[in-house]
């Protein structure tokens, strides 16, 4: 593993760790200065106004307005320093550029599974390249896991339901720490593992020697012939019952109470398990439920399959790579492989 | 010291009024009561103490040694559940709350005696249950019982421990009840609201979050309960819930849980600084409102939990700015009870070490809250041993040093004799060393990316997790040196005056021990909090100071 040269403080590996170890130093700077002024005039109090003989009574001492106000504010005021330093990383923490390369994460009881775009699978490891974003999709299929890179300063819960990001860019190549921090149950402090950073020639050499398997969107366009979802969406997903899927994600979607959402992979997930709960506009509640037939690893590769809709011709599509592209204009495109069954 | 009136003698007092198990079992006396408290919270602590020492054994080595996973999570788990519920809550309120509350304002008894005495019947209602659980396997989902984890996937006593919280809550409900009742009705005539010592004020905040916060904890733990046994779904997803709501929920009452245990603490510190300098406190309106504000604003803090927790952004900025806001009050308190030293007449007995102690871990306590509270900084620190070390430096640091210099201070009006001070200031400075040696080094593990709840470990984490351990065991030592001394001065300590301390508060203005009644005829108050000189001589110091306030 790696070593920081500063005592005590884990690597800084990722364009992110210098910038939180700098509100962390401001941080300790200003509370251990607090804390030594505070125990100093304590200290000095006690020990010059120590009681000299069993009899003295001290002079009570005007209380004062003027002071009290004084040390309200002031420490008021560096707090909103802390607040406003902290909010803007954490703002920048949050949001994944658009740019950033999609790494597949699903949590389980004890062990992290990691797929990339490109097919490869990891269990308990995460190879990453160099000063390229990534972005993690994460999802759990039991209890409530949580994402952890010490080196990065970053982490996340992976909470069952729902789906949870997180995005970072390395700086340094290494292998770091990667640990669950959300309580999990038994073997929870064995659900650790690495993150291995690479220079990017190291990486593709990784990729390529590395058993190349199925990409994520290919295997997720099987699980959608096999479960029929092709029967209404199409075979390519341009709608036939059910609403067309090219094109529809991240795009806005009108339900039929009026309102409008943005088809994330929030609502798509809800989409398949719980299809009931945010209908689009114009079709009727037909859609089975398929929550307990799909795992999350199944869940993460359909929604890549339905990612991967968005060029002109439909079909799996091997590097993330979002070419834009008209939306709102499915092509009927040559049916990929399979011919429409009825639905389960 | 014009204004003593030395007690008249008596030797009937509350503890020889009457004997026999039956008269401490069936008493409506707030001060048997506090005694029953006293005797069942150091029971649970001794039991909390011993998972703590076996958790920090465990934790010597990076592998799983002494314990292993199943064994460690429950320990862990009921380590928490333990202090937290049937010592910390209860802790202060429970039982010097019990005993002084009425004896402060110059009242014979609590509002409601049978109610108080209930609530302790309750209290231990709740305890076995817990220990039952505890006996019959125990409960691994940590203090926190998380859901899905606790409703669907442990296959521990989750809900018989749930019971035992959810019943022990009504206890704290009636106590705070009590305390409000008691405080706007029974106070002696004269005794105005700003004539009420701080720990009345303290009590009084600690009892509104009492009342407020403890119904949220029960609803949570019923549905938990409900989804457990009855699979309806509340928070687990696979049947339609949603798990961060419990988490909402949960912290809702446990944040303010949080004051429940340190706002007392306070009102003990309010008292000795005071009383061990011989001052009137610096800015008693401030330190007062302080804790009504602290109690108030608690209650909006609660999602600084869930940075991480897939709570919004947004939602994390406004927590973020409430909980820096919340910093302000507590920061208010520290700088009045150093501003009341000044000029002081300070002596060194064993309550103001403590006192002192206090002061100084509750700074860092406080302080390193507010890196949990800078949000970029607390999706590193989060879950991880920083907020061990963090929550540890306020709840023992803080409320179990107040806690010990509180028993020190009133020990010989509830005993009527008096501990060895020797003794006392060499245990509490053993105290102080061993709890920093313990937790010092938590925050350094907990930046370097050490997580909680975790029995194996990284090697490079070990070196400071066996200085952990270390000052555990002097902490230990520290915590067992006055159980000895202060059984044994119950029987052989030098009997106690009416008012060891030479202290102007009504509490000491009766002999010790106290009899049934408290007063031997109703006190009149005639003086403000803390008046140890006549006000005319207040002194203006500087050009800063308020004008003295003219004689009436």
């Amino acid at each position: 593993m790696q070593t920081s040269w500063i005592p005590f403080v884990p690597p800084s590996a990722s364009t992110l760790s210098g910038k939180v170890d700098a509100l962390y130093f401001y941080l300790s700077g200003v509370t251990i200065f607090f804390t030594l002024l505070i125990s100093g005039v304590l200290i000095f109090f006690v020990i010059k106004y120590r009681r000299r003989n069993p009899y003295e009574i001290p002079r009570p001492v005007a209380g004062s307005i003027k002071l009290e106000t004084l040390w309200s504010v002031i420490p008021f005021i560096i707090a909103m320093t802390m607040f406003a330093w902290g909010a803007q990383i954490f703002f920048e923490q949050s949001r994944p550029p658009s740019n950033a390369v999609e790494v597949y994460v699903v949590g389980k009881q004890w062990m992290w599974k990691i797929q990339h775009t490109t097919g490869q699978r990891e269990i308990n490891e995460l190879h990453v390249p160099v000063g390229r974003r990534i972005k993690l999709v994460m999802g759990t299929e039991d209890v409530i896991h949580d994402f952890f890179i010490p080196a990065f300063r970053i982490k996340a819960d992976v909470v069952p339901g729902r789906y949870t990001t997180l995005w970072f860019e390395a700086t340094k190549a290494g292998r770091y720490h990667l640990f669950c921090a959300e309580y999990c149950g038994m073997n929870h402090s064995g659900m650790i593992g690495s993150v291995v950073a690479m220079e990017p020639k190291d990486f593709d050499e990784w990729l390529s020697g590395s058993s190349s398997q199925q990409s994520p969107a290919v295997a997720g366009q099987q699980i959608y012939e096999t479960l029929g979802c092709a029967s209404c969406h199409g075979p390519a997903g341009e709608g036939r019952r059910g609403p067309a899927l090219v094109g529809v994600f991240a795009k806005q979607v009108f339900l039929n109470n009026g309102q409008s959402i943005k088809a994330d992979e929030a609502y798509i997930r809800e989409s398949i398990v719980n299809p009931q709960a945010k209908l689009v506009a114009g079709f009727g509640p037909i859609m089975p439920t398929f929550q307990g037939q799909v795992s999350e690893e199944q869940l993460m590769q359909i929604l890549a399959f339905i990612k991967s809709l968005q060029v002109q011709t439909p079909g799996p599509v091997m590097a993330a790579s979002p070419v834009p592209t008209p939306s709102g204009v499915p092509s009927a495109a040559p049916a990929a492989s399979s011919t429409p069954r009825t639905g389960p | 010291m014009e204004t003593f009136v030395p007690p008249v003698p008596s030797r009937i007092n509350y503890i020889n009024a009457q004997y026999g198990l039956k008269s401490w079992l069936l008493t409506k006396d707030h001060k048997r009561i506090a005694l029953l408290y006293l005797g069942s919270i150091s029971f649970f602590f001794f039991i909390g103490g011993l998972y703590a020492m076996a958790i920090r054994l465990e934790l010597l080595t990076p592998q799983a040694d002494l314990l292993q996973s199943t064994t460690y999570n429950k320990v862990f788990t009921q380590h928490g559940i333990i202090m937290v519920f049937f010592f910390l809550i209860p802790s202060i309120p429970a039982t010097l709350g019990n005993f002084l509350v009425p004896m402060m304002i110059g009242a014979k008894d609590l509002a409601f005696p049978r109610i108080n005495l209930l609530s302790w019947y309750i209290y231990m209602l709740g305890g076995i249950v817990t220990i039952y659980a505890l006996l019959a396997g125990g409960v691994d989902t940590g203090w926190t019982f998380y859901t899905p984890f606790s409703t669907t996937f442990s296959n521990s006593y989750v809900v018989a421990t749930g019971l035992g919280i959810f019943i022990n809550g009504f206890s704290s409900i009636l106590t705070g009840l009590n305390f409000i009742v008691t405080i706007h009705t029974m106070r002696a005539p004269g005794m105005t609201w700003f004539r009420l010592p701080l720990f009345i004020w303290a009590h009084y905040a600690t009892s509104l979050i009492m009342i407020l916060g403890t119904p949220v904890i029960a609803i949570t733990i019923l549905l938990l309960a409900f989804e457990r046994v009855a699979h309806i779904g509340i928070f687990d997803p696979a049947v339609g819930g949603d798990p961060v709501l419990f988490q909402h929920l949960f912290w809702f009452y446990s944040h303010p849980a949080v004051y429940i245990m340190v706002l007392p603490g306070m009102g003990i510190i309010s008292e000795l600084i005071a009383n061990f300098s011989r001052k009137n406190i610096f800015g008693y309106s401030f330190v007062a409102f302080s804790s009504l504000a602290i109690a108030v604003f608690g209650f909006l803090v609660w999602g600084h939990h869930l940075f991480v927790a897939s709570q919004s952004v947004y939602a994390g900025m406004i927590f973020s700015f409430l909980s820096f806001a919340v910093a302000i009050p507590s920061a208010i308190k520290v700088f009045n009870w150093t501003a009341t030293l000044y000029k002081a007449s300070i002596s060194y007995d064993t309550p103001m070490l403590y006192a002192l102690g206090f002061i100084g871990l509750f700074t860092i306590g406080g302080m390193t809250g507010l890196f949990l509270a800078a949000l970029a900084v607390d999706v590193h620190l989060s879950d991880t041993y920083f907020v061990v070390a963090h929550f540890h430096y306020i709840m023992v640091g803080g409320t179990l040093l107040a806690y010990l210099g509180g028993l020190h201070y009133w020990w010989p009006k509830i005993t009527g004799r008096m501990y060895p001070e020797g003794w006392g200031r060499f245990s509490a400075l053993v105290v102080f060393i061993g709890f920093n040696l313990t937790f010092l080094p938590q925050f350094i593990l907990g930046y370097m990316g050490m997580p909680r709840r975790y029995h194996v470990y990284p090697a490079e984490f070990q070196v400071l997790h066996v200085l952990s351990t270390a000052g555990a065991s002097i902490l230990g030592v520290g915590l067992l040196i006055p159980l000895f001394y202060l059984m044994w001065s119950m029987r052989y300590g030098k009997v106690a005056p009416g008012n060891p301390w030479h202290l102007p508060g009504l509490e000491w203005r009766t002999q010790s021990p106290p009899p049934t009644e408290n007063f031997d005829y109703t006190p009149v108050v005639t003086w403000e909090a803390y008046e140890f000189a006549p006000p005319e001589e207040t002194e203006v110091v500087g050009k800063f100071h308020d004008k003295v306030p003219e004689k009436a």
